[in-house]
């Protein structure tokens, strides 16, 4: 009888600890694959065409261009470069022309009109004609018309290239015919906005930590610690509400902008949310110094901000860092709130008055309107790995410092 | 080099009475050792004459205690001038985070002293009171954590002094010491009684004997007998006194 009942209790047991070992490996598992996932959804941009899918530049086959950068398309097809000089073609007739699908009309003549008004059958052969009659002309047409005798040249602009997309300082992913994939304005857009954000949190947190740790009656720090905590709890739709109605208009007054959706909107909504846990973490870290640490410096006559500056902050410098280096994670990783008071101009951005946009205001406004697989999809899903290696450094920065300070306490 | 006076002390921890009408008066040049058992509130009393139980909040004191004629719990003094005067050791080794030299030297800086040959000069002869240059001169520039632990309570007792104290209070500090350090460190309060004053809170009724000119027992707050270590071994007067020291409580 007294073995049957172990029996069942060890049953059970193995049970319980089945059941905890599965949900463990199944959270394993759901973040690898949404990581393995945001690579593979990403991976493909680097194998897509520059140009729109379909589509094809073409010149007179007399025209000695070989090569277009897609900044350069995109400067000749919104013609801000006119003239071939600029593009490094010697040419009769230096003035660029620019050959879309609804400008065909225009060049064709009567008894083209007439054939295509037949039938569309006969598009590629006008088209054809005008370009070979237009040694200046350049044009970006659907590849399907031009693959039956083709006289003149196409440009092959070849795959989106790393060194295009990382180093890139303009971000259009509709436009045509390229759409431009440059990421580096959003990337430093991200890093602007939350360097901005520290710079604001991490001296208020700081000096809240202390007053909470080191100076606070008991009275006070009981009423503080949930306020704090109630900070972190606001949804951060509600702090993007707080700062476009009023921090956005007040930075428009203060500095006499022409807008207030700035980077410094930005930094300052994501400085308060980022203070919660500047506050909270170095707050425990001041609060693990050893009393007999500090009751050694009073003993040997320092007074009490002596002994906070020169021997509790050190002690506890390791702490104090990795709750600014949560806070800047808590900053980039933010996404309405950033959206909502930046004003999401994705320009490389100078000074903390102009608007910028970040990474995660990019992924969340653009990516309901990137067809699914396309390149702006893949180019989205790149810029959350981006973000994904971004806070992952974050975090292994925090692993290493705090196992530094393990090491410290011996 | 000043004599401790205490008249008709009481304290209190919230409604706790930890000390009860303590009277007594702590002789300059010698070593005085408080024993008793745990929560006798000795530690409390020691901890009273730098005034480091002020950090503890709710706390209550009554009567008086003077240092050299001072009454050091009126409103004007300077309680980080009276701690300069009054050094203390504490229980567990405790440097700070920083390098030997510095652990040193912090107790000037903190006083202001910029001068470095002088500061260089009072680290070395600290050192020296403390027993421990010949140990460490070579490796000034580590982290006071490199040390042992004996080493490390010698560096705690080489930091007081370089702040030139007149009173050394030592809070059990052998009690996390192996027997070969503790030895060290006695020896070192044998030569140090000569230029200070020492008090020291001791469990151990041996070091209390081999270190101490006079002896205090307390118990649950109240000083029970207070006289010539030799005599307190050997043939205390009161009753309390002889069951602690043979052993049958504590």
């Amino acid at each position: 009888m007294n073995k049957i009942f172990r029996g069942r209790k060890y049953f059970l047991e193995a049970i319980w600890e089945g059941l905890l070992k599965i949900s463990g490996s199944i959270t394993s598992i759901v973040v690898l694959l949404i990581v393995v996932f945001l690579f593979k959804e990403g991976m493909g941009l680097f194998n897509s065409k520059k140009i729109e899918d379909g589509y094809s530049i073409a010149i007179n086959k007399t025209n000695t261009l070989t090569k277009l950068s897609s900044e350069e398309v995109k400067n000749v097809f919104d013609a801000e470069i006119t003239s071939w000089k600029a593009l490094g073609v010697k040419m009769e007739n230096d003035e660029i022309v620019v050959l879309r699908l609804n400008d065909v009309e225009s060049y064709a003549n009567e008894e083209e009109m007439a054939l295509l008004d037949q039938s569309f059958d006969n598009l590629p052969k006008v088209i054809n004609r005008i370009i070979e009659d237009n040694p200046n002309m350049i044009a970006f047409v659907p590849e399907t018309y031009l693959n039956k005798g083709f006289s003149g040249k196409k440009i092959d602009l070849g795959n989106i290239s790393p060194k295009e997309f990382f180093g890139g300082k303009e971000w259009f992913p509709t436009a045509q015919p390229v759409p431009q994939f440059g990421v580096l304005p959003i990337i430093l857009g991200t890093l602007w906005v939350s360097l901005g954000a520290i710079l604001l949190a991490l001296p208020f947190g700081l000096a809240v930590s202390i007053y909470m740790s080191e100076l606070a009656s008991t009275r006070i720090y009981k009423l503080m610690k949930p306020v704090i905590e109630l900070l972190a709890g606001i949804p951060s739709v509600v702090y993007g509400f707080f700062g476009l109605i009023v921090i956005v208009p007040l930075i428009q007054k203060v500095f006499n902008l022409p807008v207030g959706e700035t980077a410094m909107a930005g930094s300052i909504v994501l400085g308060i949310m980022a203070l919660p846990t500047i506050i909270t973490i170095s707050e425990d870290a001041l609060r693990t110094v050893p009393r007999a640490m500090k009751e050694a410096s009073l003993a040997l006559g320092a007074n009490k901000w002596q002994t906070i500056i020169k021997v509790t902050i050190p002690y506890a410098i390791s702490g104090i860092t990795a709750a600014v280096v949560l806070g800047i994670g808590r900053a980039i990783g933010e996404t309405m709130a950033v959206l909502m008071v930046t004003g999401n101009a994705a320009v490389i951005p100078h000074t903390l008055l102009e608007p910028v946009r970040t990474i995660p205001a990019t992924i969340a406004a653009e990516l309901g309107e990137a067809p699914s697989g396309g390149v702006h999809y893949q180019a989205l899903f790149v810029l959350g790995c981006i973000l994904f290696i971004l806070t992952l450094i974050i975090n292994l920065t925090v692993e290493y410092v705090s196992s530094k300070n393990k090491h410290k306490a011996h | 080099m000043y004599n401790i006076e205490t008249k008709n002390l009481d304290f209190y921890y919230g409604d706790f009475h930890a000390l009860k009408d303590i009277s007594m008066t702590i002789e300059k040049n010698e070593v005085t050792a408080f024993i008793g058992p745990s929560g006798c509130g000795k530690s409390t009393y020691l901890r009273l004459f730098n005034r480091m139980n002020d950090l503890i909040p709710n706390t209550k004191m009554t009567g008086e205690i003077t240092i050299g004629g001072k009454d050091i719990y009126s409103k004007n003094i300077l309680v980080d001038q009276l701690r300069k005067e009054v050094g203390m050791v504490f229980q567990k080794p405790n440097p700070f985070p920083k390098t030997i030299f510095e652990n040193i030297a912090y107790g000037l800086r903190v006083n202001g002293e910029k001068d470095k040959a002088f500061i260089e000069a009072t680290v070395e002869d600290a050192l020296k009171g403390a027993a421990l240059w010949t140990e460490v001169k070579d490796k000034l520039k580590k982290s006071a954590f490199e040390l042992s632990g004996g080493q490390q309570q010698r560096l705690c007792i080489a930091r007081a002094l370089a702040v030139k104290p007149n009173v050394i209070l030592m809070d059990e500090p052998c009690s996390a010491l192996d027997p070969i350090s503790t030895l060290k460190v006695e020896e070192l309060i044998h030569e140090l009684k000569e230029k200070y004053t020492i008090v020291i809170v001791t469990h151990n009724m041996q070091q209390a004997a081999r270190v101490s000119d006079k002896t205090a027992f307390f118990y649950l707050g109240e000083l029970i007998e207070y006289g010539p270590t030799a005599k307190i071994f050997t043939n205390p007067d009161k009753e309390a006194t002889q069951n602690y020291i043979t052993g049958r409580f504590g």
